[in-house]
């Protein structure tokens, strides 16, 4: 459990080879939550997790992923928030691929996760914020590895088992960082079409590399629009539809966390959830995930939720460019 | 410590950090202190400053009275110039065109290596820190990194458990030996004090004391023996205006 190294070797020809011998990826992917991650998300995936910390987290695919059981699940993700802890405290994963976890300044420690690694029950892969940008980089380039100064002389490298490699026209030393081909990728964006074509307002954080990089993407999407829609400033289009193999309409589909441009965090949420796993620890990280499984889907989550509340949450206006 | 203005301990070595911050820089700042330092520094003797956050912004500016809580939301990102992937970011970082880097600290130890990762044993720590998030690359790949910190003997510490960011390593060449041939931290400051690292050893050494504050108080909260400059600076006590300016800043009255 405790194991250092890289978690899967670089399989970047694997991940090529199923492009090549795949059906046309051209084509019309809209569903529900529920089936694509009955279809795409498999017991021990690497399962990379769109936007980082609290910003674009895709909440309502994460959620269905614990309604439906998975186990044996590794999530990578840049800067983790207290998503991880629902996986580690449920049983759905036991390794987070990340170079930080924790809410943001302030919040204090990341506890359940804290309680995890420190008992052994789970392994923090720990990487630099570049490195794991340059492993997705590499994994959406279709190249093995790719060189950095990242994490040289510390013991990130050390842990990771890093190698590194010298530059054939200068002689220079630099780490060889390998690729990384999740199995799935879950990504929330503002907008996407039928196909896939998706939108990102504000920061892209990763997931312009993510997406191509993993073998198989689920995007969900604030509003889904036409494609003419995205014809008219075809630059706001980040992930092209020939990268994501199926699209969820979700509205405040990262709450409780937030969507640029469209809502913001919601703080009250995350104090309620840091007090039960002050109180409780990760048997109060599970009452959580039980209360809000027992809503039917994430609809009627965000029922309960309440309609005020949210439109509260969207009066970000003061936040955005005037 | 007393100073004439009631500021705390926290905002001394915020005020004191943003007055290294120069004007028409380029700095990638970590959440917390660093950004604060860097949003006073822009409301006095640096407008010119340009501030990066790991999110991919470019140019924030900071609002008043919402301070953010990560590098990655939308008040992080108020009046950026660009906004760009996280990678890029790092990759522009690795290029060379930010003079600073600036961070926060577990443990520090004489060679200015940064542990925010865990104490203990590596395999089963006995405490899980939420480990580097930009700073390994900040502290890797700036022209010079800036760190502040309180200044307390669990941090100042003899060996870092972990080396999460790297500073000069083991001391003399060895920063550059590991293949890290930019950057290396500037300067360490504190609530006590502002040190900074002897060029040939690499080890930190003593240049400022806050007010009121004594060469063995500072000794004192140090868990090695740090190097003395000839001449000690007297660091300005806080002014009222540095603290009207910060505390406008995180909102606190």
């Amino acid at each position: 459990m405790t194991t250092s190294g890289i978690t899967a070797p670089a399989d970047t020809l694997r991940a090529r080879r199923e492009l090549e011998s795949g059906p046309s990826r051209v084509r019309e992917k809209l569903t529900t939550a529920r089936e694509a991650v009955a279809a795409l998300v498999h017991d021990g995936d690497v399962v990379a997790v769109g936007g980082t910390n609290h910003a674009r987290t895709p909440m309502a695919l994460l959620w269905e992923v614990l309604r439906q059981g998975r186990t044996g699940l590794a999530l990578s993700r840049p800067l983790t928030c207290f998503e991880c802890e629902l996986f580690l405290a449920s049983g759905a994963a036991d390794r987070v691929i990340t170079s930080w976890v924790g809410i943001g300044h302030g919040w204090g420690l990341a506890r359940v996760l804290r309680e995890f690694v420190e008992q052994g029950r789970a392994t923090y892969e720990e990487w630099s914020h570049l490195g794991l940008g340059l492993r997705y980089k590499a994994g959406a380039m279709g190249m093995p590895f790719l060189p950095t100064l990242s994490m040289l002389g510390s013991d990130l490298a050390d842990r990771l088992e890093l190698k590194t490699t010298t530059c054939p026209y200068t002689g220079q030393v630099v780490h060889a960082v390998p690729s990384l081909n999740p199995d799935v990728a879950l990504i929330h964006v503002q907008q996407a079409d039928p196909f896939g074509n998706s939108v990102i307002d504000g920061y892209q954080l990763m997931d312009a590399d993510v997406a191509p990089a993993a073998r198989r993407v689920i995007v969900s999407a604030e509003e889904i629009v036409s494609t003419d829609e995205l014809r008219r400033d075809p630059a706001r289009t980040v992930i092209p539809g020939f990268a994501v193999d199926a699209v969820v309409e979700q509205r405040f589909g990262a709450y409780p966390h937030e969507c640029y441009g469209r809502y913001d965090t919601d703080k009250d949420a995350f104090s309620s959830y840091m007090e039960r796993v002050k109180q409780e620890g990760a048997e109060g990280a599970r009452a959580y995930v039980r209360e809000v499984l027992a809503h039917g889907d994430f609809d009627s989550y965000l029922e309960a939720v309440g309609a005020d509340r949210l439109a509260t949450l969207s009066r970000v206006e003061g936040l955005m460019p005037q | 410590m007393i100073t004439t203005t009631g500021a705390r301990p926290d905002e001394v070595m915020t005020i004191s950090a943003s007055r290294l911050l120069e004007d028409d820089k380029v700095m990638f700042a970590g959440i917390g202190q660093p950004l604060l330092a860097a949003g006073l520094a822009r409301r006095r003797q640096a407008p010119g400053l340009t501030v990066i956050l790991e999110g991919g912004m470019i140019g924030v500016q900071l609002l008043p009275g919402e301070f953010p809580a990560s590098t990655n939301e939308m008040r992080a990102a108020v009046g950026a110039e660009m906004l760009t992937s996280a990678t890029d970011i790092f990759l522009m970082a690795q290029r060379g065109f930010f003079d600073y880097g600036f961070i926060g600290v577990g443990q520090i130890d004489r060679y200015g290596n940064v542990n925010t990762s865990l104490i203990g044993a590596h395999d089963q720590p006995s405490v899980r820190l939420p480990g580097p998030g930009g700073a390994n690359d900040i502290a890797s790949m700036c022209n010079q990194t800036l760190i502040v910190t309180s200044h307390e003997p669990r941090r100042f510490v003899e060996r870092v458990d972990y080396i999460t960011s790297p500073g000069y390593l083991e001391g003399g060449n060895s920063r550059a030996e590991a293949g890290l041939l930019h950057g290396g931290p500037s300067f360490v400051v504190t609530d006590l004090a502002l040190m900074d690292f002897e060029p040939e050893s690499r080890r930190m050494r003593l240049r400022g004391l806050q007010p009121g504050v004594s060469v063995e108080d500072v000794q004192n909260a140090t868990g090695f023996q740090l190097l003395v400059a000839e001449e000690l600076d007297a660091l300005d006590p806080v002014n009222a205006e540095e603290l009207a300016i910060l505390r406008q800043l995180t909102g606190r009255v």
